[in-house]
């Protein structure tokens, strides 16, 4: 059989002590491949490094393979791709775990602006808008559904925007672990809190200031809540804030709707002769509630004395109940607009039948045909088309709040950090420290403008099917300009408490909004019959009307059937019924899985600080048993250690050596871990590799 | 590259990006900055290993750790004689350890060791308050800095010791959600 090199006497090898020979030169190949994520000093790792080679190489030649290190190392990344077994590379190709959540957050509100069923339009009622959709039932050669396709990818949006929320939150609250995020508060800011990457001693200055205002927070906050307030006076101020609250939602939706009324006005007298203010006070008033309100809210709730979490939750809510009351607003206006032109419609109708009768001037009867009289189309009077207006209004609203945002962003903040910076020179008061100073970049008000502009599109993108694009555009220049926004005017929140921590209020948020959202769509698909001049649903009584005909039509008459058999009544309410009694089940065994885990949990804490305390006596006791043996024994053993020991141990050790209570180590090698000396500690994630060194 | 002829033979260079997590270009960049410290310490030829070590002065000098208030620490526990004199190699296991691509375990155990400022093995709560004021630049009053260290020691402490060992770290740190670094 193989012969082992380096013996004065050649020896056979057993099978058995072969197969025993490749286990160690293995084991000796991943410790080679581990080396760099040992906390050893580097002299260690080196000399490790040199003798494990130094095996490998010996032994390997011994067992014929008389491989070379080089071809040892294609090997490895052979196995690697041919395997996937991480050799030591895993780290490098996880992904961090802070970005992970990021990435999928992004992607949530990337992926609804692709979706778009357009080409690039020339005219003003383009492709942009419901209206220039042709409703013929089949296109070209292919045969392609138009109007079909058209109503499928609106419905289709809306399910697939459900569904990733949906996903999403799950998989927030999968990774949440049952929400202890408040456990270890003071221990994360003492030990987490400080960024290893800063350089610059202004960013410095800057972390140590907020991770001061964060610490002086949370000690507010402990000693608040020791301690007892007068609890009748609070809820009477907070009874009052939400009134005061509630007036301030009433009258922002009150003016919202006396606006839109006088534009209607407006519009009837003609928009030529009013200025620029009074054709776009809507989209103007929006705006500026949208700015303004918020501050007022925040004001208020001064009065309400929250725990800081608290009182931001509150705040988002008010802000998002202020958008959805003027949204409605909005859109009951938008109903009246829609009413209106349906009403020219019938009257343009009546019109054109007795414009056709012109056309062949009297010639004809009632009931006889003629050869069709060509008439240039641009002479035929369009119907009003109120599917487009609707669109429009939606992109009007869009680009106005677009260019609020932007113009508040460069006058509420650069302009402001230019003036703070220059007149502060010549000023009386310290203008950076005091009243204007810099803007603080708010996150939440920001996620939540992110949502409410999704919102937006969400109820637009049926009748202007290019408005996701728009959006996307839109999203890709603010995010840009706002980037450089904050590094250049703004200055970090003073408040350090996230409404959530998960991010998952957000996304409930996102999921309301989706379906308060696709409400008016589906409303006005449902009930008002679309034009009869534009789009791809013209001429039919309503709009899903679609649906039946590509079942009649392309479908086998079985298929038509059966579809009309499922969706008979009888059989839908009893289905609805079984899931809203499934959605029960399924809540109540999850309240009871998390009440289970958490008992767990506080029963596992319990259970190690015993253990612990168990460990620790016997640790004691034995001590005391061994304490002369300790000594002789221990001596040289501590010597040996402090040497090779990079910390300097300055005080008596005081632990227990090896040798009195398991099996001898191997001399003058520590057993591998984190911190060698204390041995009763549960050893971490890092790995033991088996002390088999030879010498 | 004909510079890495003089500089460090092959063998080094396999050496350390087998106990780094550095490339080639990286160590011969270590080796630029370690260099510029002490141009006349330092030979440009570490062929034949020679044991040049640099004192924690001038490497808390770096403009990377210039800002850190950790810095004399970090250097301390990277260093063999626990007083923050470098050699190349500790120099270039230290931003090992401290680089991105190292896994988080390392880095709690870095930071374990970086933390225990009494070297016991143990944070207690001196070392807590060290770390506090290390931290705060001395902005809070006493009372505030022991209601902070209490508070943390009790959430942190799970064998009841009053004082952190590296379990209690670990578990702690574990769960925190942005411990990046």
């Amino acid at each position: 059989e193989e012969e082992k090199v380096g013996e004065e006497k050649p020896e056979v090898l057993s099978p058995e002590e072969l197969e025993k020979l490749k286990e160690e030169v293995d084991e000796r190949k991943k410790l080679i491949s581990t080396l760099r994520g040992k906390p050893w000093p580097m002299r260690k790792k080196l000399l490790t490094l040199r003798e494990s080679h130094e095996f490998v190489e010996k032994y390997e030649g011994a067992l014929g393979k008389g491989k070379s290190r080089k071809l040892y190392a294609y090997k490895v990344m052979m196995l690697k791709a041919l395997m996937g077994r991480p050799y030591g590379s895993m780290p490098r190709k996880t992904v961090p775990r802070a970005d992970e959540a990021n990435a999928m957050d992004f992607a949530v509100l990337w992926d609804f602006g692709v979706i778009t069923n357009c080409l690039f339009g020339y005219a003003q009622y383009s492709v942009l808008f419901y209206g220039y959709y042709n409703s013929q039932r089949a296109i070209g050669w292919l045969k392609f559904r138009m109007p079909l396709s058209y109503f499928l990818v609106g419905v289709g949006t809306v399910a697939y925007s459900y569904m990733v929320v949906i996903r999403t939150m799950a998989r927030n609250a999968n990774e949440d672990g049952g929400g202890d995020n408040n456990s270890f508060n003071f221990s994360w800011k003492m030990f987490t809190s400080w960024d290893y990457l800063i350089g610059n001693p202004e960013t410095a200055d800057n972390k140590f200031a907020s991770i001061t205002t964060s610490f002086k927070e949370a000690i507010l906050e402990e000693q608040e809540s020791r301690k007892d307030d007068n609890i009748h006076l609070t809820r009477f101020l907070r009874v009052l804030a939400n009134f005061l609250v509630l007036c301030c939602l009433a009258g922002s939706g009150y003016l919202i709707y006396f606006v839109v009324r006088r534009s209607q006005k407006f519009a009837l007298e003609g928009l030529e002769s009013h200025s620029w203010w009074e054709r776009n006070e809507v989209n103007m008033v929006m705006s500026l509630l949208g700015m303004f309100c918020p501050m007022l809210f925040d004001v208020i709730s001064a009065l309400e004395n929250y725990h800081p979490r608290i009182a931001l939750q509150w705040q988002l809510g008010r802000i998002f109940a202020l958008f959805l009351g003027n949204l409605y607003t909005f859109i009951i206006a938008l109903m009246d607009e829609i009413n209106l032109k349906r009403e020219e419609e019938e009257v343009l109708k009546l019109n054109m039948t007795i414009w056709e009768a012109s056309l062949y001037n009297g010639t004809l009867g009632v009931n006889s045909t003629a050869p069709p009289i060509t008439v240039h189309p641009a002479d035929i009077p369009r119907g009003p088309c109120w599917e487009t207006m609707v669109g429009q209004e939606f992109v009007r609203l869009i680009v106005s709040d677009t260019m609020t945002t932007y113009i508040t962003l460069l006058i509420g903040d650069f302009l402001r950090a230019v003036l703070v910076r220059f007149l502060n020179y010549c000023w009386c008061w310290d203008l950076e420290a005091g009243f204007p100073s810099y803007s603080e970049f708010d996150v939440s008000g920001n996620v939540l403008g992110l949502i409410f502009n999704q919102g937006m599109i969400w109820m637009g993108a049926f009748y202007a099917p290019c408005l996701p694009a728009l959006n996307v555009l839109r999203l890709h220049v603010s995010m840009y300009l706002q980037c450089w926004a904050v590094m250049c005017c703004n200055v970090p929140q003073e408040r350090v408490f996230k409404a959530s921590g998960s991010n998952n209020f957000y996304m409930a948020m996102l999921l309301v909004i989706l379906f308060l959202s696709t409400l008016p769509a589906i409303y006005t698909i449902v009930t008002i019959p679309p034009s009869f001049d534009c789009g791809p649903f013209s001429g039919k009584s309503r709009m899903f009307d679609v649906i039946q005909e590509t079942l009649e039509s392309d479908f086998p008459a079985w298929f038509g059937k059966v579809f009309s058999y499922a969706s008979n009544p009888g059989l839908v309410l009893p289905f609805l019924l079984l899931m809203v009694l499934a959605i029960y089940y399924l809540q109540s065994t999850s309240k009871s899985y998390k009440q289970a885990n958490l008992e767990l949990k506080k029963k596992l804490q319990t259970v190690s600080r015993t253990i612990n305390k168990v460990l620790t006596l016997i640790q004691h006791l034995l001590y005391s048993l061994c304490g002369t043996c300790t000594d002789i024994v221990c001596s040289p053993e501590s010597k040996k250690k402090g040497g090779e020991h990079r910390a300097h141990q300055g005080k008596s050790n005081h632990q227990i050596p090896p040798s009195a209570t398991s099996p001898p180590a191997p001399r003058g090698h520590r057993i591998p871990g984190p911190l060698p000396g204390n041995q009763w500690q549960p050893a971490p994630s890092v790995q033991r590799v088996p002390n088999s060194q030879r010498h | 590259m004909g510079n890495k002829q003089t500089i460090f033979t092959d063998e080094q260079f396999e050496a350390y990006q087998d106990c780094t997590f550095f490339t080639r270009k990286e160590i011969l960049q270590l080796h630029g900055r370690f260099h510029e410290l002490a141009p006349h310490l330092v030979p440009l030829d570490y062929t034949n290993q020679p044991d040049i070590r640099l004192p924690l002065a001038l490497i808390v000098s770096m403009p990377e750790l210039k800002e850190n208030p950790f810095r004399n620490r970090i250097v301390e526990v990277f260093s063999e004689d626990g007083q923050g004199n470098l050699s190349f190699n500790d120099f270039v296991d230290m931003f090992s350890a401290l680089c991105e691509t190292a896994p988080r375990e390392l880095k709690t155990i870095y930071a374990f060791k970086i933390y225990d400022f009494n070297v016991d093995n143990f944070l207690c709560k001196e070392d807590l308050e060290k770390t506090l004021n290390r931290l705060t630049k001395g902005e809070l009053t006493p009372e505030e800095v022991n209601l902070v260290c209490s508070k943390a020691m009790e959430e942190a402490d799970l064998d009841g010791d009053s004082k952190l060992s590296f379990s209690d770290f670990e578990n702690m740190i574990s769960k925190a959600p942005d411990f990046l670094r």
